[in-house]
């Protein structure tokens, strides 16, 4: 499946802090066909460093999908079925307006006179596509972490908008834990001179400051088990210790190559703006209680955690379906068993494709 | 709700291989709101959504059989019946079903008491453990009763609480509910005397008063 990326640009976006954005282009993928009644699109929410290039083959890279193994014929998301859509995020630096964007007021790139935006209104520009394509109701909204937090505020923002949300591996407000990992990836950015308060566009780029965040980042994506499994304390093309400060581990080596790989496709700007919005987000916003924050939605919801994933812990996934069946709502929930920590949404799919499968096609009977 | 039907035919059919399932499904009115406590795969949720257009939902504590249960497009969580029903509304439900888990519940008063909570009436199935057989092995092998209705060891039996037909009428007696309907099972015969003797599995329609 070759696919090709498209951009629709908006007149302008009014932010949560008050300010409005414009012009805004969205970059997304389509997959799949969308049928005569509009009633079977699902909206893919990317996760942090994620893009619009959810499935298939990309014409302009040649490379897979980060969700190829979820999304496509007879997958998960059966795009002999669906009509499935995925955009790179607002903030974003895959196609979408972000912090690396020029902005038409000076002619430079935003840099840090991009506004800070949350999560809502990433959603808000995901609506804005969503209408240009013409589609009243979505058949699903899914993502997982930072995705999943999209997929809730989907569902809490535009109740009438979604048959059903599937959030997998996310939570409906970050804890200490996880600003704490976010402020450590900003940090270590904005300690690289190169960084040069974000100024950084026409010259070197932060790259040992992005490297350092992502390879934290990593840590967190990956659980004790899995790395033991992966890494041990094998060493890295060498009998013995080198006695200096080059790389000895194996997991020494991993995590420089993940750090130095995603300096060239990710903007460290883009880093501080998305990890703010995610820190930023919290459902409960407003109302009292979590609870009272569903009690317009009349989605049908599947919540899914793994076991070892000790970044977005079950615990966080309980929370949201303990508030939805307080109100009543259709909810179902499941612990998988896995070892891959949080990237298990991304690479432990077997269990993960047959709840999805069989929910989707649940949902998509009652529309039909 | 209608009386209790007085049906010629002592025979009961299946649903999905079970009597208890049949007797249920005759006992659930279509279109109305239920809950499955322990739902195992959702067999019978899938049934009752299929065949009386129920909206379905689950609780099972097996992560297995939740995976299972959601496959098959039924809204299950995983969680525990002792815990799990505080979250819920009063009366959120038609009908709160607990079918054969009774006697593996950790505070049946309690569990019994929520499920009335949560919703309008509770349908209770439970294997009955003044049977016969029971009974009969009891005393003459001495040992743990290990029959076709209770199958398993005694070190390995999920079963914690072991009840009769006589000790649950006593029960919704002292607790005051109110029994609309009762059924008494033997494979697939209703029996209609000595209950407490002759019952393998008995089904109690219960709401409060």
């Amino acid at each position: 499946m070759i696919v090709q990326a498209s951009c629709v640009r908006f007149e302008s976006l009014s932010l949560d802090n008050g300010a409005t954005l414009a012009p805004v282009d969205v970059a997304y993928e389509t997959y799949g066909e969308l049928n005569p009644s509009k009633s079977n699109a699902i909206l893919i929410l990317h996760a942090f460093s994620g893009d619009a290039h959810a499935a298939g083959i990309s014409h302009e890279t040649g490379k897979p999908g980060w969700w190829d193994n979820m999304i496509g014929p007879g997958k998960a998301f059966d795009t002999n079925k669906y009509f499935v859509i995925c955009s790179n995020i607002l903030g974003g630096c895959r196609g979408s307006t972000g912090p690396s964007s020029i902005n038409p007021a000076t002619g430079c790139p935003y840099a840090m006179s991009f506004p800070v935006i949350t999560i809502a209104d990433i959603v808000r520009l995901q609506k804005m596509l969503v209408d240009s394509l013409k589609i009243d109701r979505l058949l699903s909204v899914a993502g997982g972490s930072m995705g999943g937090m999209q997929a809730l505020e989907w569902a809490v923002a535009f109740p009438d908008r979604v048959v059903s949300a599937i959030p997998i591996a996310c939570t409906t407000r970050h804890s200490a834990q996880q600003i704490a990992f976010n402020e450590v990836g900003r940090q270590a950015i904005m300690a690289d001179p190169d960084w040069n308060d974000g100024n950084y566009y026409d010259r070197k780029p932060p790259a040992r400051g992005l490297a350092v965040a992502r390879m934290v980042g990593h840590i967190t994506y990956m659980s004790d088990d899995s790395m033991r499994e992966k890494f041990g304390r094998r060493l890295r093309g060498k009998e013995n210790f080198g006695f200096d400060f080059d790389v000895d581990f194996e997991v020494e080596s991993y995590l420089r190559y993940r750090g130095s790989e995603f300096v060239n496709r990710f903007d460290a700007n883009s880093y501080l703006y998305i990890t703010k919005a995610m820190d930023y987000f919290d459902l409960t916003n407003g109302n009292s209680t979590l609870a009272a924050a569903f009690s317009a939605s009349q989605a049908r919801f599947l919540v899914i955690s793994f076991s070892s994933d000790w970044l977005y812990p079950s615990y966080q996934s309980q929370e949201i379906v303990r508030a939805l069946r307080s109100r009543n709502c259709d909810v179902a929930y499941c612990e998988l068993q896995s070892n891959y920590g949080h990237d298990a949404f991304l690479v432990d799919v077997a269990e993960e494709t047959d709840l999805i499968r069989g929910f989707l096609a649940s949902t998509y009977e009652k529309v039909q | 709700m209608t009386a209790e039907p007085q049906k010629k035919t002592p025979f009961v059919p299946e649903v999905l291989g079970r009597s208890d399932y049949a007797i249920i499904g005759e006992i659930v009115e279509p279109n109305t709101k239920v809950l499955d406590l322990g739902c195992g795969e959702g067999e019978l949720l899938q049934w009752l959504a299929e065949n009386k257009g129920v909206d379905a939902r689950g609780v099972e504590i097996s992560g297995a059989r939740v995976k299972h249960a959601i496959s098959r497009g039924v809204s299950v969580y995983q969680g525990d019946i002792d815990e799990g029903l505080a979250d819920y509304p009063d009366q959120a439900f038609d009908y709160v079903i607990l079918s054969q888990t009774l006697q593996q519940t950790h505070h049946p008063l309690k569990v019994l008491h929520e499920m009335l909570r949560v919703g309008r009436r509770a349908i209770v199935a439970f294997p009955n453990f003044g049977h016969w057989t029971v009974r009969f092995t009891m005393m003459f092998r001495g040992g743990a009763p290990k029959t076709k209705l209770f199958p398993y060891d005694w070190y390995d039996s999920p079963n914690i609480h072991f009840l009769t037909v006589h000790d649950f009428e006593a029960l919704v007696s002292a607790e005051r509910l109110v029994v609309e309907r009762r059924y008494f099972l033997a494979g697939h015969r209703k029996i209609h005397a000595f209950p407490n003797l002759l019952t393998e599995v008995a089904v109690y329609l219960i709401r409060a008063q």
